[in-house]
């Protein structure tokens, strides 16, 4: 043993000293943890025979990685981050003394020109060099974008955090225009399908289902049924009969709602981990009927040639009454994506309506108490029985809409569409958000399956780690990083705090303590 | 004396679970306009016949009868739980508090008023389109819980979460909410619980102002017996799931066998008893 001197020792080398063996034995622990997983590995030679390769290289830069990380994190990150003082604990935000040395007006300015610069110019440059370069500029550009837009939040944060909903709504109505402008009309598809349309169904999606678990508290595993149910309705219904996306609509919702009821009763009396099982099952066994009922749903081949949506009877296709035709536009289908993206907007926006009336409503708050403590409840006289079987089918009937957008979007759905990861990253978007927030929901819905189409986006990855890197195949791994650290920062989601429903002097929001997560 | 009216009438009441008769064929009365005290020591079915009256539990043998006050009668062990509060007009408070603690305390008191909205509100349907006699309804259930906040004396804090209130107003605000379904008969399990002096002096004039306001009947199970001897008009003791006595506070107070009961024997004989149990002790040493 080392003789411990009893002067005084410097706070400096003392945490120096710390940080060396903490990060001495995160090194320690990770050599254990990979040296089978990533230092050994079987592998067939040329004769099929099973070989061991070893890659002492690969698994030295894990250890590496994890000890120097624990090292920085202990000696510099984490004093660094004491100093700060995250007084903000509420926001989990950097103070402003941070902030404002971060976004500065000479850099924004920079940032902007840089950024707007390229978004215009980047395809002429990108086209004169090489992919290694070209992917350089899109990163660059990216960076760019986004520290414009971070400093525009941050210097206008008062205001946008006042009338957040107004400006969400303005900037999505003002979305496809823009793209449109920006990117030409084959570029905007991308942007208007593959982000904006897909975001904004898991934003309908999870509020939907945020009625079901936020409100009611009753954790349901199986929504992605209710969207199956809503989509098979559409697809069937209207290449069986032929009748229009107008129509069936309403009657997926309806649909999906009866198929929520039906849920409803043998669950009733299920509580927390036996609801969650039943629910799940119940997903599954609608998957499996698609699956098996070939006759009707065509099997794993899935139902397609689903008709698409008219506008007031005009058709998106490239006839003489087509919609292009009828404006004068040349034929392009992102016109129809166009027209998607709005749907789906309204779409979302009565959902966001409907919950927000609804919580005002004596169901409503019938919901949240049932979530608070359903026997007492049972004390004031509330039906707990038909409060349940609401709040199912009111979820229900919004999953059932998406259902039948999503099967109008992709003009073919199969049962593929609907397994448990789809349940399983709703209920994600929704936790993540802060259970009965909407904007928490949206903007979870929005980092999640924006960040995951983004993976897409980064060719620069390509460059680094070869061409057969495939970015998208990672999303997962994302995912479930970006909620273990939501999880630690803000472990009641983005949102954590529950807006009051009545007040009589003044609206004061409720702690995230204070509620509950529902046991049914 | 004029002959008591009364509003709950409780007939051969037995309630077993598994082995254990919690309740033995129990008969007693609650007066309409009175406060019945239910007390008894620990463990002697308070809670149960409770539970039975408000349909938590549906008694092994008897009949529990709520009279209301335009003569209607209902049969409580026939009914559903939420139905004794909503058709019978029975509202009860629980032992350990059951607010909704991530509510706010005016809403606690809104949601208590859930049956009279969902009819305003056509069952949601044309309150969702912003019916008047909906908005009217809301209105008036706000008046609703402001009286009763103000009676509870908790206007100051009826924007906070219900859970960040101190316990005496918990238990207050639990009564208020209670009031707030319009019930004809109210059931407190141990209001004063936890209580310190001075908050139980003021869960006594809430009472007090319930019963001479509202003309509503209430029954309690208490321990704090200067609540007890304070506010009842009527007093049913319990002993091992039986009615050892019923009357007026000072009759129960001297009844030899309310005072066997809880302080276990007479002074003299406390003496012996102490003997016995060392002299066991000894033997076993």
């Amino acid at each position: 043993m080392a003789n411990t001197t009893s002067t005084p020792v410097s706070a400096d080398s003392n945490l120096t000293a710390r940080a060396l063996r903490e990060g001495f034995y995160a090194g320690l622990i990770s050599l254990g943890l990979f040296v089978l997983f990533v230092g050994l590995k079987t592998d067939q030679n040329i004769l099929n025979e099973l070989i061991l390769v070893q890659r002492w290289g690969l698994l030295a830069i894990f250890v590496a990685v994890a000890a120097v990380g624990r090292f920085a994190m202990v000696a510099y990150i984490r004093p660094f981050m004491e100093r700060q003082k995250v007084t903000n604990l509420v926001t989990g935000l950097l103070p402003d003394s941070v902030a404002t040395r971060f976004f500065k007006l000479p850099v924004f300015i920079a940032a902007a020109v840089i950024g707007l610069g390229l978004m215009i110019f980047g395809g002429t440059i990108s086209a004169s060099i090489s992919p290694t370069a070209g992917a350089y500029l899109s990163l660059i550009r990216g960076a760019a974008v986004v520290y414009t837009l971070a400093s525009v939040f941050f210097y206008f944060r008062a205001y946008i955090v006042a009338n957040f909903s107004m400006l969400a709504i303005i900037a999505l109505i003002l979305y496809p225009p823009v793209i449109l402008a920006l990117t030409g009309v084959q570029g905007s598809l991308k942007w208007v399908d593959n982000f904006g349309v897909q975001i904004l169904i898991y934003v309908m999606l999870a509020w939907g289902l945020n009625i079901v678990v936020g409100l009611a508290g009753l954790l349901d595993l199986g929504y992605v049924a209710f969207y199956a149910v809503g989509a098979y309705s559409y697809a069937l219904l209207s290449s069986y009969f032929g009748l229009s996306f107008w129509i069936l609509l309403p009657l997926a919702g309806i649909l999906a709602a009866f198929w929520g009821m039906i849920l409803g009763f043998p669950v009733l009396r299920l509580k927390g981990d036996y609801l969650a099982i039943v629910t799940l099952a119940f997903g599954e066994i609608i998957r499996l009927v698609l699956i098996n009922w070939t006759e009707v749903t065509k099997g794993t081949f899935g139902v397609s040639g689903i008709p698409k949506a008219t506008l007031f009877g005009i058709k998106f296709d490239a006839s003489k009454d087509g919609f292009a035709a009828l404006m004068g536009l040349p034929m392009s289908s992102a016109y129809y994506k166009i027209f998607l993206f709005y749907l789906i907007l309204a779409l979302a926006l009565l959902t966001a309506f409907v919950s927000i009336r609804l919580r005002r409503m004596p169901i409503g708050r019938a919901w949240e108490a049932l979530r608070e403590d359903e026997i007492a409840c049972r004390s004031l006289g509330i039906n707990t029985v038909t409060t349940k079987l609401t709040a199912f089918s009111i979820g229900a009937m919004f999953g059932g809409f998406a259902g039948s957008f999503f099967a109008v979007r992709q003009g073919f759905v199969s049962p593929e569409s609907f397994v448990f990861l789809e349940s399983a990253i709703i209920l994600a978007i929704v936790v993540l958000g802060g259970m009965g927030s909407l904007v928490g929901i949206a903007v979870a819905a929005a980092v999640m399956i924006g960040g995951t189409e983004l993976l897409r986006e980064m060719s620069l990855l390509k460059q680094i780690f070869g061409e057969d890197f495939t970015p998208e195949l990672y999303r997962m791994l994302l995912f479930g990083i970006a909620m273990i650290v939501v999880m630690v920062w803000k472990p009641r989601g983005f949102v954590g705090s529950r807006e009051p429903t009545a007040f009589l002097r003044e609206r004061k929001s409720v702690s995230g303590s204070f509620t509950k997560e529902g046991h049914g | 004396m004029m002959t008591k009216d009364p509003i709950l009438k409780v007939d051969h009441l037995s309630m077993r679970f598994g082995g254990l008769m919690a309740i033995n064929d129990l008969s007693f009365e609650a007066y309409r306009g009175d406060i019945t005290a239910l007390i008894g020591p620990n463990g002697a079915g308070k809670t149960t016949v409770f539970n039975c009256i408000t349909g938590f539990y549906k008694p092994t043998m008897g009949m529990i009868t709520m009279r209301q006050k335009a003569g209607k009668e209902f049969l409580l062990e026939r009914m559903s739980d939420f139905e004794v509060n909503r058709d019978a007009k029975v509202a009860r408070t629980f032992q350990n508090i059951r607010l909704f603690s991530g509510l706010t305390v005016l809403e606690n008191l809104l949601v208590a008023q859930h049956n009279k909205l969902m009819m305003a509100s056509g069952y949601t349907v044309l309150g969702l389109l912003g019916f008047p006699t909906y908005k009217k309804a809301a209105a008036q259930s706000i008046e609703q819980a402001k009286y009763w906040l103000d009676k509870a004396n908790l206007t100051d804090r009826a924007d906070d979460p219900a859970g960040d209130l101190p316990y005496g107003a918990q238990r207050r605000l639990e009564i208020a909410r209670a009031m707030c379904t319009g019930p004809e008969f109210l059931c407190l399990d141990e209001p004063a619980a936890g209580l310190n002096p001075r908050e139980s002096l003021a869960l006594n004039e809430l009472l007090r102002g319930i019963r001479s306001d509202t003309g509503t009947s209430i029954l309690l199970i208490e321990h704090d017996m200067s609540v007890v001897m304070e506010i009842s008009d009527h007093v049913v003791v319990l002993e091992y799931g039986q009615k050892i006595s019923d009357g007026n506070p000072d009759h129960v107070k001297n009844d030899p066998k309310v005072i066997a009961a809880y302080l276990g024997v007479e002074d003299d004989e406390v003496e012996d008893v102490i003997a016995e149990v060392e002299g066991e002790t000894g033997g076993a040493h």
